[in-house]
């Protein structure tokens, strides 16, 4: 089912860029306006392209363990395998890594899927190709981890509901920093930024959206800033690490959470 | 007798709830102890620490020597669980070897259709959980629970789904186990089930313990009834030794002796005075 729909959005993400990149020769912006549609139409469905990605990605991540621990204990399918020798840490990190495999896989798949498409139909593709696709695998990954830690502490339903509102509250957290960048409001950038740190898989994809735009200048990268798609407040090596650091912790408090818990 | 189970002032608390308090049990290497008590007595939260699913407030509990919950305690026991649940698209052959591996045991397939042998379940090594009859599932959860060859086997409930079919093979099971020098701790609201293949009871009631011994131990005199050509009469606070005075007095008497029974009360005569009729 995950494959039929990944495929249904990959066709009308094909269909976008055909008709997008189609009617683009007959947009002629002001002789003043130095825009270069392509790239930004480009980059613009490019982001777009990596918001879907990472929206099924946290999806698929969250279905695969929102109910690893206690959905599996209520339903009786844990307590037969956690007396067994192999011990509660390897079981939750087995998962742990299974889900973080399938949903890796998963979402460069569909990332390079659309940046193929988007190449195809619109010769244009962004300057860094690689990296991007990495940090939105690890924002996946983190939010499985988030999931993880949530399952020990929550049933299946609730946790499914709490990692699906920090996902959207780091979502709207970016757009505010848009926002507040276009409005020139401390007080919302400064939210912006906290809200990144605090939730370092919004803090990854913006910076993947950041530099899928980095070749952009002048007033097109200026206007891609702008948008839902563009620029990234926290970014670099500095956010990348924390990324590292906080998924290593969220494992940690998941791994001694579990050892702690009754079954 | 070296001791397969040991439990110490076990006690646990959910938040206001005492589940357990201050247990001490014993099970002997080869012992086949039932435990017994109504619902919400603390059965299976004694089980669940002795397994390593919860943990205790205060007290210990030790399997084969070494702490529950440890990888020694798990690699030693094998366990069923009261409410358990196999993935449905696992076969029979699979949920064995996916235990095989979690434990360790290098049994192989051999080791694998004797466990579904044991449990009558050969016919369906290769039939989906998804497709197997509740019955079905609960003979296949015992199988799981003897993968590697446990030294101390923990059932709890393991013939709530049976037919009474089903209940003697799980039996006949414990029987042979027992020969083989495993210990089990069966708990079950089955008093003839326990009163027929247990050597010891322990009896729990809102978390205490508060009988524990051999059926016969745990079992009172009831008087001795005397079949005579007058009919069967019984004679209230005689004993077994008492016996030979009844039927020498009956016989002085005139009376033809026809049989003569020593009554005792049964394990559900000394369960329901034990728990006084509590249930929940």
């Amino acid at each position: 089912m995950v494959l039929v729909l990944t495929a249904f959005f990959l066709v009308l993400f094909w269909l976008a860029n055909h008709f997008v990149f189609r009617d683009l020769a007959s947009i002629s912006p002001p002789r003043d306006v130095n825009v270069d549609t392509r790239t930004f139409v480009g980059a613009f469905l490019t982001g777009l392209a990596m918001f879907a990605t990472l929206f099924l990605g946290v999806v698929l991540a969250v279905f695969l363990t929102l109910g690893v621990v206690s959905g599996d204990a209520e339903r009786g399918l844990l307590q037969p395998l956690v007396v067994r020798p192999i011990g509660r840490s390897t079981l939750l990190l087995s998962r742990f890594l299974g889900a973080a495999g399938v949903c890796i896989v998963y979402v460069l798949a569909v990332y390079f899927a659309a940046l193929l498409i988007t190449d195809l139909t619109g010769h244009w593709h962004p300057h860094r190709i690689v990296e991007p696709g990495l940090e939105l695998a690890g924002a996946v990954v983190i939010v499985i981890a988030v999931s993880l830690l949530g399952s020990v502490v929550l049933s299946a339903t609730a946790n499914g509901i709490a990692v699906f509102m920090l996902f959207g509250a780091g979502l709207v957290a970016g757009l505010l920093g848009s926002i507040g960048h276009a409005l020139d409001s401390h007080a919302i950038k400064h939210a912006s930024i906290i809200a990144s740190w605090a939730l370092p898989f919004e803090a990854l994809y913006q910076d993947g959206l950041r530099m899928i735009t980095e070749g952009a200048s002048g007033l097109t990268g200026f206007l891609l800033q702008l948008g839902p798609f563009g620029g990234a407040y926290v970014h670099g090596w500095g956010i990348r690490l924390w990324a590292v650091a906080y998924l290593a912790i969220v494992v940690a408090a998941a791994l001694v959470s579990f050892s702690r818990r009754n079954l | 007798m070296p001791v397969a189970l040991a439990v110490r002032g076990l006690s646990k608390n959910y938040g206001s709830v005492r589940a357990l308090r201050g247990v001490d049990l014993d099970v002997a290497e080869g012992e086949l102890v039932g435990l017994l008590g109504p619902n919400g007595a603390g059965k299976s939260t004694l089980v669940k620490i002795a397994v390593g699913l919860v943990r205790p407030t205060a007290g210990t509990a030790e399997i084969a020597g070494a702490r529950a919950g440890s990888h020694d305690a798990r690699a030693a026991l094998g366990y069923l669980a009261e409410l358990f649940r196999f993935p449905g698209w696992y076969t029979a052959d699979e949920v064995l070897e996916l235990h095989q591996r979690l434990s360790g045991s290098r049994g192989g397939a051999a080791e694998r259709a004797r466990l579904l042998e044991l449990v009558a379940l050969s016919d369906a090594t290769h039939r989906r959980v998804d497709g197997m009859s509740k019955g079905m599932q609960q003979r296949l959860g015992v199988a799981q629970a003897l993968v590697g060859e446990p030294r101390v086997l923990l059932l709890d409930e393991p013939t709530s789904a049976l037919d009474p079919v089903g209940r003697r093979a799980i039996r006949l099971l414990l029987e042979e186990l027992r020969g083989r020098g495993v210990s089990v701790l069966l708990n079950s609201h089955l008093l003839s089930e326990i009163e027929l293949v247990c050597d010891r009871v322990a009896i729990l009631l809102g978390g205490e313990l508060v009988a524990a011994g051999t059926p016969a131990e745990l079992s009172q005199p009831k008087g001795v009834e005397l079949e005579t050509d007058e009919g069967t009469r019984t004679i209230d606070g005689a004993l077994r030794e008492d016996v030979p005075r009844l039927v020498a007095e009956a016989v002085a008497a005139g009376r033809r002796v026809y049989g003569v029974r020593v009554l005792t009360s049964t394990l559900e005569d000394v369960y329901l005075e034990a728990v006084g009729g509590e249930t929940s």
